[in-house]
């Protein structure tokens, strides 16, 4: 016995509503956040994450009340990501009630924020999400690059190699995307999950694809991963939270009854 | 049942989600200070922290936190819940950022984890420990109330709590190694993992610390 694999429900949220898009295109409407975040803490999720997709000043307003109501009544960890660009947002997200944020984009532009930001708020609430697209060598060897802006930028950055940098730099945990697998519940793409997972010594959260319970068990059993992330199989009712972790459970991963 | 809840504030991160689970769990009233006087009419008091220990210790000790800790824990008596960095703040010294003393209430020693850590069978386990993991009551404590041996609680952290009183061992947690999970001393109980975050289990721990007259 001994610490159990967590189950993520993930909620999107633009303009103080949960979206769910496939590819990140395609939007969806799946409710509203606090309702929806409180209906997984009765669950029993292990955390929540949060991330925002807005664009707009008045929608990061918006983000901020929406983490304030959450945070007021669901006592299980809650990660905030999305828009973060400086430590005086990290600051905010954390006095929103926060428990960790997660830094993307600005990660590339700027690494020393990962520093910087672990240095002041400790690692532990420091996660850096990656999102990552198969891009395979000539030879035809896997290999993984890092995109932005929801996928349509590359950056020439390699995955494996920016997971062990941010690893250094002091993240806490390491939030995996992949870009080709989101939304289309095809499973995660097991392949860059390993390599990420065998090369950092800290938690990492597999995210992107998930269509079924057997694709959470493939995550952790294949993928090595610390953490499932999953949105849309919870949002729209087909799986609740303690099924998941019961058909976990019964294919001998711990987790959290 | 209830009363005031000072939860001592050194500016050390966020302490809304303890407030919240404080007032959740029936608190009349919750008080986020350092304020010595405003504390002084609390009923419990909550000695949390988030963060690396140097920024901490360097933080109570020039808010003056450390003195307002020994007066409420040894003067006046009152409930005491030290939480995570809060409970290795208590100890006598932290591995961490290179070595910081602490405030030696409790003698021992903050250890780091390891790298690299391994479980019984030799797999490897990742640094921080973070998440839900079983904690072991090693002695029974009024804290300990409706809550199920071996009940899981969130942790987040690297470095661990290693007491040189064993008979303090209220809890213990395996990671690698055997830590301490929970102290308890007189009026005081620290915790390494985090009760407000830690769903029915943590509630309920919360719940039995504000209705707890400090004694066991």
């Amino acid at each position: 016995m001994g610490l159990a694999k967590r189950i993520i429900p993930c909620l999107d949220v633009e303009n103080g509503r949960v979206v769910k898009g496939v590819n990140f295109v395609d939007i969806r409407d799946a409710g509203d956040p606090v309702e929806i975040a409180r209906r997984y803490n009765e669950q029993g999720a292990d955390e929540i994450t949060f991330l925002d997709i807005t664009a707009s000043h008045e929608g990061r307003d918006t983000t901020v009340h929406t983490v304030e109501k959450i945070a007021e009544q669901v006592f299980i960890p809650l990660t905030v990501g999305g828009g973060i660009r400086a430590v005086e947002d990290i600051r905010t997200m954390l006095n929103a009630g926060a428990d960790k944020v997660a830094i993307n984009t600005a990660a590339i532009h700027t690494p020393e924020l990962v520093r910087e930001a672990a240095q002041r708020f400790g690692s532990q609430c420091i996660v850096v999400a990656i999102d990552a697209k198969r891009v395979d060598d000539v030879d035809g060897a896997p290999r993984w690059e890092i995109f932005t802006h929801g996928g349509r930028k590359p950056t020439g950055i390699d995955a494996v190699a920016w997971a062990k940098k941010m690893a250094d730099f002091g993240a806490g945990e390491i939030l995996l995307t992949s870009m080709d697998r989101d939304g289309t519940k095809n499973g995660f793409e097991l392949g860059v999950t390993r390599a990420v997972t065998d090369a950092v010594e800290i938690p990492v959260i597999a995210s992107g694809g998930v269509g079924t319970l057997d694709h959470l068990v493939d995550g952790v059993l294949l993928g090595g991963a610390d953490a499932v992330l999953a949105a849309s199989i919870f949002h729209f009712g087909e799986f609740t939270v303690p099924e998941a972790k019961a058909y976990m459970s019964a294919r001998g991963i711990e987790v959290r009854l | 049942m209830g009363g005031i809840v000072a939860v001592i504030d050194y500016g050390m991160g966020n302490l809304h989600s303890v407030a919240s689970a404080l007032q959740h769990v029936g608190a009349d009233k919750v008080l986020v200070t350092h304020d010595a006087e405003l504390i002084r009419t609390a009923d419990h008091v909550v000695f949390p922290g988030v963060g690396a220990i140097r920024d901490c210790m360097a933080e109570i000790r020039r808010l003056k936190c450390d003195e307002l800790l020994l007066d409420v824990l040894t003067e006046q008596h009152k409930p005491v819940l030290a939480i995570c960095v809060g409970m290795q703040a208590l100890m006598s010294h932290s591995q961490e950022n290179g070595g910081v003393d602490c405030l030696d209430i409790i003698p021992g020693e903050v250890r780091f984890f390891g790298n690299p850590l391994l479980d019984a069978e030799g797999g490897r386990l990742k640094v921080p420990h973070m998440g839900w993991n079983q904690v072991h009551q090693v002695s029974a404590h009024p804290l300990w109330s409706g809550i199920e041996d071996n009940s899981r609680f969130y942790f987040v952290h690297s470095y661990y709590v290693d007491a040189v009183d064993r008979k303090l061992l209220a809890g213990s947690v395996q990671y690698g190694v055997s830590a301490d999970a929970a102290l308890a001393r007189d009026n005081l109980f620290a915790v390494q993992f985090h009760p407000e975050k830690s769903h029915t289990a943590g509630l309920q721990l919360l719940r039995n610390f504000i209705s707890w007259n400090g004694q066991c």
